[in-house]
């Protein structure tokens, strides 16, 4: 299974939101909807702050617990890959996965009522092309590749910097990864 | 001492969706669920136990309703749904891994059984819809066939009203993602609930003085193990994970204090028990008709404060100070 990992570095991100703009534009994401968005985390107490900036999605599981709860099968892997994607015609509207993902990251499309999320831009990735937010990033914070290859930029990057996976006390295993 | 303060761009129901993953409909169906589930297993366990005759109502009248009110129940369901003509998906696959295919399979299951169970004493509870059905061809058939292996139906009836008290709990309790629903206690305190909501129904409507005082202390047993299930849930997260010790706040120190131990717990466990004990000691008749729709109405304030309480427990420790309405300033 090819093992699709995405790498933001936070030390390099200001938080300017292009990639969540450009999200929306490639897979035209209706106005008050998105597939990904940006936490600025403040931590401390004053004066004494720490912010961090995070471009947050789909963490597209190696143990996805949205694909475990899918009752209908609508939520499937891509070509065998760990990208999850959801497939809107066999989608009932349950809700059983949006329940069921640790990171909030499914939601409805209005009006049509099926669930959709970040796809990591499967379509770009099938030919050879980054997804559209890391593609867009002006700071290039942001990497995508195979964490299969040893040779590959996410993989030289997680073998050489310190980093974080969100939530992973979940179990879900999360191939979205932080470095700082 | 650590401040986390969470700003982001897209603070919307739709990226956060604990704001609008389930409304209404799913504590009605939940509740609906539990009631059929309660219905069928004491009306077996009456048959199997041969306290048929002293148990009238709870065996030949009562079963007629649980397929009546798990179909209200399965409508609450599909008016969940966001893509209603997709309905028929959940019946085109079996997913193993989802509880929620397990329950659409187990639903379909409960039709048939229940049906069996409802012919095994329909001449006695109706008579008049007995005949009425029995001159549809095959049913006069069908009538005997299960009036002939009672016990056997009963049994099924037991294990799949068993089954569906749990699967509803079962349901919440399997998504790790949601702390507050994490606790393997939940389906045996749904299961308990579905039963003393059986329970009381017989003793609100039963006619006979005798069945009414068995339903009424099966009810406060019932209860009793309700609010000792109650007290190990509350252990159980409270001795849990850090997110399941954060979401216990949701009922300690927060939005769901009052529902939780006022409502279900205090108007719908302890006050019936009290009100019960009195009656059977001092045997006052106006309680039996006030007690029963308390402990109905606490088992659906139990799923009402679970789903909506479930949905807002997460994993995620930061608090959101993003106020939407400071955008109305830019404009």
């Amino acid at each position: 299974m090819t093992r699709y990992a995405m790498v933001i570095d936070t030390k390099s991100c200001v938080g300017c939101g292009a990639c969540v703009v450009a999200c929306k534009t490639e897979n035209k994401v209706p106005a008050g909807l998105n597939r990904d968005w940006l936490v600025e985390l403040t931590r401390g107490t004053f004066p004494n702050l720490t912010t961090e900036y995070r471009s947050e999605r789909c963490n597209h599981c190696s143990n996805p617990t949205c694909l475990w709860a899918c009752p209908t099968g609508a939520t499937y892997r891509w070509n065998g890959s760990n990208i999850i994607l959801v497939e809107p015609s066999k989608c009932t509207g349950c809700k059983a996965c949006i329940a069921a993902c640790p990171y909030d990251a499914r939601m409805i499309m209005r009006p049509e009522g099926y669930v959709d999320k970040c796809t990591f831009c499967h379509h770009r990735v099938d030919k050879g092309m980054d997804p559209a937010c890391v593609s867009t990033c002006p700071t290039g914070c942001m990497y995508f590749g195979d964490l299969d290859d040893p040779k590959s930029k996410v993989s030289e990057l997680l073998a050489t910097r310190r980093y974080k996976a969100p939530l992973e006390e979940t179990g879900n295993k999360p191939n979205v990864f932080y470095l700082y | 001492m650590i401040e986390e303060i969470l700003v982001t761009t897209t603070q919307n129901s739709q990226v956060h969706p604990h704001l609008s993953v389930w409304s209404w409909e799913i504590p009605i169906y939940l509740d609906l669920g539990g009631l059929t589930a309660g219905i069928l297993v004491l009306g077996a366990v009456m048959v199997l136990l041969g306290r048929e005759a002293d148990n009238r109502f709870a065996v030949s009248k009562l079963p007629l309703w649980a397929p009546i009110v798990l179909s209200v129940g399965m409508l609450m369901l599909f008016l969940d749904l966001s893509v209603k003509e997709n309905v028929l998906r959940f019946y085109g696959t079996f997913r193993w891994t989802s509880p929620m295919s397990w329950g659409s399979w187990a639903l379909l299951l409960v039709y048939p059984v229940a049906i069996l169970m409802v012919l095994v004493s329909l001449r006695e509870g109706y008579p008049r819809l007995a005949r009425i059905l029995e001159a549809i061809p095959g049913i006069t058939a069908l009538t005997e066939f299960a009036r002939a292996r009672r016990r056997g139906v009963a049994l099924f009836t037991l294990l799949v009203g068993v089954f569906l008290g749990l699967y509803t709990g079962i349901l919440l309790s399997s998504y790790v993602a949601r702390p507050f629903w994490n606790s393997g206690v939940l389906p045996l305190l749904f299961l308990a609930s579905g039963l003393s909501a059986g329970a009381a129904v017989t003793m609100l409507l039963a006619r006979d003085e005798g069945e009414q005082r068995r339903f009424a202390q099966i009810v406060i047993t019932v209860l009793s193990v309700k609010l000792v299930l109650v007290a190990l849930y509350v252990i159980n997260l409270a001795t849990g994970s850090r997110a399941q010790i954060d979401s216990l706040q949701l009922i300690f120190d927060g939005p769901f204090t009052t529902p939780f131990w006022v409502l279900f717990v205090g108007v719908g466990i302890v006050l019936p028990i009290i009100l019960i004990a009195l009656q059977l000691r001092i045997g006052r008749q106006i309680w039996m008709l006030v007690t029963p729709v308390l402990v109905i109405f606490g088992g659906y304030t139990l799923r009402d404060v679970m789903v909506k309480a479930g949905q807002m427990s997460t994993f995620r420790s930061y608090e959101n100070v993003f106020d939407p309405a400071l955008l109305s300033l830019l404009q």
